[in-house]
């Protein structure tokens, strides 16, 4: 057999791919989709810059970045019948119960992802107008953030790159 | 399945060349898988991490990820990127002679 082997074809030789999440929700259930996508964005060797906008500025935000909610309310997929979703203390029990099935599939709390993407070699940007609305200052947010940008430098930076809204 | 020639070894491979029978790797053969990928030479720390990852496999039945690797293996996840540039997850994986990760964390 002169065969050549079968090798799988990592890319190696490939233009370097960059991909770009704009992260606008500040619920445990929107915050997670970005995270996992840009993971899996990292692990293929993609240039990958996350930028925190408006609500999404709970993820980096140290104070609410551990304590994201999920609420019910407004939400159909939950299945809960819609009148008792308001209820109070609905959104504990539901934000306590999502944190126990992510638990249960190994998925981190939003801190330790985040500190695995940087690992991973994520950028991390804030939005300008989001932490003028919002009054923060750089102590107040993620260590190790690249940076607090304008939409224009934003946008010169993911120059090529695949963007998704979130 | 495809079988494939690898050094001296024919092995079972599925269609992209990821090894499908776990007993048919050996260190030798890991050796050859590298150097395909073109890492040339495994130092200790490559080991630590393929060692980790067939143990595990055997354990749980699945390959771990990379935060797997970091979160039990206690291997930083950044030394996996130097150890296996650009693509850790599926690379290390395929020098132990493991199927790719399921998992997407």
């Amino acid at each position: 057999m002169t065969d050549a082997p079968i090798v799988p074809d990592f890319g190696d030789d490939d233009e370097l791919r960059k991909i770009s999440f704009v992260c606008s929700k500040g619920s445990l259930d929107m915050a997670y989709p970005g995270l996992i996508m840009a993971s899996g964005a990292l692990e293929q060797g993609i240039e990958t810059h996350i930028f925190f906008t408006f609500w999404g500025m709970d993820m980096i935000n140290k104070k609410t970045m551990g304590n994201l909610k999920f609420s019910p309310v407004g939400n159909p997929a939950t299945h809960m019948p819609a009148a008792l979703a308001p209820f109070p203390g609905m959104t504990t029990m539901a934000t306590k119960q999502m944190k126990k099935q992510l638990d249960e599939l190994d998925i981190p709390d939003i801190p330790t992802f985040l500190a695995h993407l940087q690992d991973m070699g994520c950028h991390l940007w804030a939005c300008k107008m989001s932490v003028d609305m919002f009054g923060l200052t750089e102590d107040d947010m993620i260590d190790g953030l690249d940076g607090v940008l304008n939409v224009g430098d934003f946008m010169e930076i993911i120059d090529g790159a695949q963007t998704m809204f979130i | 399945m495809p079988v494939t020639t690898i050094g001296d070894q024919e092995i079972h491979v599925d269609d992209e060349g990821f090894l499908t029978e776990y007993d048919e790797w050996n260190e030798d053969l890991a050796k050859e898988l590298a150097s395909n990928i073109g890492i040339a030479e495994l130092n200790d720390d490559h080991w630590k991490v393929i060692s980790f990852l067939r143990s595990d496999y055997q354990e749980q039945g699945e390959t771990a990820t990379l935060r797997r690797v970091t979160a039990v293996g206690g291997i930083p996840t950044k030394e996996l990127f130097q150890l296996f540039p650009k693509k850790p997850a599926r690379k290390m994986s395929y020098v132990a002679g493991l199927p790719k990760p399921a998992g997407c964390i």
